[in-house]
């Protein structure tokens, strides 16, 4: 079995002319008012305004989306005190992401919680998991209604007790972007369902709409201490959110976009996590598919979910 | 006169109407929604230095009082419109006038659902993202983004139809009918449009079961046919014993009638529900259960509230259903106040909180308001009132009390100094 190859990455597209784009000339001279006030009164906060008419991510052209990462780059590095870097790196071609979950490995240590905390600057408090692990009765299967997500062990595994890690699902009929009002969220090329921080107005009609409890709500400012806080972020990824934004799972772009394993598959002390290329036909996730008992949380809902569950022992 | 002059005549004159020449009950009562709007401006900036995490909301239970106002609201800016049907049928007098304040009744309950919209954004700083031309709505497929686009066009009709039918009123001039009637016309399937969208809002969302009825909009259709018409009787009433409004007494009835059917379609629709539910049996019943009783012996905090709501229901159709007790004004309005509390706890509260409980992977997370979600709530219904008893004000000045642009002149020249 073979782990997920590095590949090439494409070409960069060639840099076009700034050109402002009708919504963008509306929103300024709308708020260039605004503007003018501010800068003849007090304290001017320039900052504050351009964060107010900030664009979508895919209405950023290529100079504009350097500039906007190099302004970010400069805000995050002032306010955690250290070099954060924030990429938006693009999709790799041929690749699409599949994962897998070994059910009767998984021993429910929330081991890959905390790594994805780490990895994806969630914020500690209040505290927001990407990861939910369930614990369910091995007498009863799989059944959400007799699911606990808050249990509490000197050790695990308990005894009768088998344990199901559910986190986004990346869908490829993902019900979260169909609902999202303002199009802030959408499915990459390479299946990851990402999410603009910076357009979200926080409705929480993808929180309603998702099956699998994916996708969290800042509900206050995270509480994201400095010294904790990863400096390798994405833009659609793990840099620091905002208040009053969704986030969710993104397979930790970050790093799989670079030829990497997200950070769940590799703190898994019990190898129950496995991860690669569904397109690739030698690959550890098409082996466990082909040949596995597999299958996938809420088929009925037709979500078609890249997530598979499997029994490997 | 330039059209500029007229119209800021126009603006001053209402104004005068609407703050001049009350009795001490309309200041109280106004005295009385002024704390109610400043206390909730407290809550809210509470709110918005905290985080909606002020609210009791949480992923679990990710919406919750706020929408549930809402969608009370855009019933009952349906249903006041929706009026119109039966007093053209059945040709009551004063035909204009329901229709006016069906409108304005209309108008105010839309700027409430607009307003409790943007107290539960997380960005409400980001409106401006769902508004045409600016922002990206993601149409055809989210809801919320048509919810956004009939209730605002719902908004700027009645507004349209509304204000012309008072300035022309307010100038003694005829109003135009090229305008008004298709507008009026107009805003009949737009009613209905709004409250099927919203109740789509709901019913497209596929993870929650409790939602996934193929009869949740036609019982939203029926339930706010019940709410709307309860308020505006109410109004009815007290403007018929404050001011030269006349309706006759059989339109009243007729209206109490049509509220007696909706109700009895309502509480059947509602029966169908419950059938489905409990003689299938299937997990999905957990919401159910959750509504009218409670899980895991856990008693639940709402089941007391949705039995209240049903009991209500079911008298209010007796009450309505029985000509004599429907014509007795004493039964009438306990019916009118029964309704529209049955239907206020079914949208803001059966409606919303057991969808979520328990939530998609069977957590239960107990969800009821919050302080702050309540008082940021009665603010939101203050300013809603508030705009409301002006404009009904200034239009019973200007229709039945003969006040137009002629007296509010005549009026500055007596206040005017001698020269």
């Amino acid at each position: 079995m073979r782990s997920l190859p590095v590949l090439p990455m494409p070409a960069p597209e060639p840099p076009t002319a700034a050109r402002y784009s009708r919504r963008e000339v509306v929103v300024m001279g709308l708020f260039a008012l605004a503007a003018t006030a501010a800068e003849s009164g007090c304290a001017v906060d320039k900052r504050a305004l351009d964060a107010f008419v900030q664009q979508h991510f895919r209405d950023l052209s290529p100079e504009e989306l350097k500039q906007r990462l190099a302004q970010m780059e400069k805000r995050y590095t002032e306010e955690y005190g250290k070099n954060v870097r924030v990429s938006a790196t693009p999709p790799i071609p041929g690749v699409l992401y599949g994962y897998a979950l070994d059910l009767s490995r998984c021993i429910g240590c929330r081991k890959c919680v905390y790594a994805c905390v780490d990895e994806n600057n969630q914020s500690r408090d209040p505290q927001t998991h990407w990861i939910t692990v369930l614990e369910m009765d091995k007498e009863h299967g799989v059944d959400l209604l007799r699911a606990n997500a808050f249990y509490d062990h000197e050790t695990v595994p308990a005894p009768g007790k088998f344990y199901m890690p559910v986190q986004c699902q990346q869908c490829d009929n993902p019900p979260c972007v169909k609902v999202c009002p303002v199009e802030a969220t959408w499915r990459e090329p390479d299946g990851i369902v990402v999410i603009d921080y910076d357009w979200c107005i926080g409705c929480r009609c993808c929180v309603t709409a998702c099956p699998y409890g994916a996708r969290h709500f800042n509900w206050t400012k995270p509480g994201l201490p400095a010294d904790q806080v990863n400096p390798n972020t994405e833009y659609l990824g793990n840099r620091p959110r905002p208040r009053g934004v969704v986030e969710k799972c993104t397979f930790c772009i970050q790093r799989v976009r670079n030829g990497r394993y997200p950070a769940c598959v590799e703190i898994c002390p019990v190898g129950a996590r496995k991860f690669g290329n569904l397109l690739d036909p030698e690959g550890e996730i098409r082996y466990i598919i082909e040949n596995k008992r597999v299958f996938i949380l809420k088929e009925e809902l037709n979500t078609q979910p890249k997530f598979f569950y499997y029994y490997g022992l | 006169m330039s059209v500029i002059r007229k119209v800021g005549n126009f603006v001053t004159g209402t104004a005068r109407m609407a703050f001049l020449g009350g009795n001490a009950a309309y200041y109280l009562w106004l005295l009385f929604l002024a704390a109610l709007i400043v206390q909730g401006l407290f809550a809210y900036a509470h709110q918005a230095e905290r985080g909606l995490i002020s609210t009791n909301m949480r992923d679990s239970v990710s919406w919750g009082f706020y929408i549930g106002n809402f969608t009370f609201l855009v019933g009952v800016a349906a249903a006041a419109v929706l009026l119109v049907i039966p007093a053209y049928v059945y040709d009551w007098k004063p035909i204009k006038e329901v229709v006016l304040f069906g409108e304005l009744l209309a108008v105010a309950a839309i700027v409430m659902c607009l307003g409790f919209v943007l107290v539960d954004m997380g960005r409400p700083d980001r409106f401006w993202h769902l508004i045409p031309g600016l922002g990206r709505m993601n149409l055809p497929s989210s809801i919320l983004a048509w919810d956004a686009l009939v209730l605002n066009a719902y908004l700027v009709v009645n507004l349209v139809v509304a204000s012309h039918l008072v300035y022309c009123a307010y100038y003694r001039i005829p109003y135009n009918k090229k305008i008004v009637v298709p507008l009026v016309i107009l805003s009949i399937p737009m009613a209905v449009s709004i409250h099927t969208v919203t109740a789509f809002l709901y019913n497209g969302m596929t993870a929650r079961p409790y939602w996934n009825s193929a009869i949740l909009a036609p019982r939203f259709l029926a339930s706010a046919f019940c709410s709307g018409p309860a308020l505006l009787l109410i109004l009815f009433q007290i403007l018929r014993k404050v001011s030269a409004f006349e309706i006759k007494d059989e339109a009243i009835h007729k209206v109490a009638e049509l509220m007696a059917y909706a109700m009895g379609l309502n509480l059947f629709l509602f029966g169908a529900e419950l059938f489905k539910e409990y003689y299938s049996h299937t997990h999905h019943i957990v919401h159910y259960d959750y509504l009218l009783r409670g899980l895991n012996g856990q008693p639940s905090p709402i089941a007391l509230y949705a039995w209240m709501s049903l009991a209500f229901s079911v008298i209010s159709f007796l009450l309505f259903l029985i000509p004599k007790t429907r014509r007795l004004p004493l039964t009438m309005n306990i019916g009118c106040v029964l309704i529209y509390t049955s239907v206020y706890i079914e949208k803001g509260i059966a409606l919303i909180i057991p969808g979520y409980t328990p939530d998609t992977l069977g957590q239960i997370y107990q969800y009821i308001p919050s302080a702050t979600e309540v008082r940021v709530a009665a603010g939101v219904f203050g300013i809603g009132f508030l705009l409301f008893t002006l404009m009904v004000k200034v239009s019973v000045a200007i229709l039945f009390e003969g006040r137009s642009h002629a007296t509010v002149a005549g009026r500055d020249a007596m206040l005017a100094p001698a020269s």
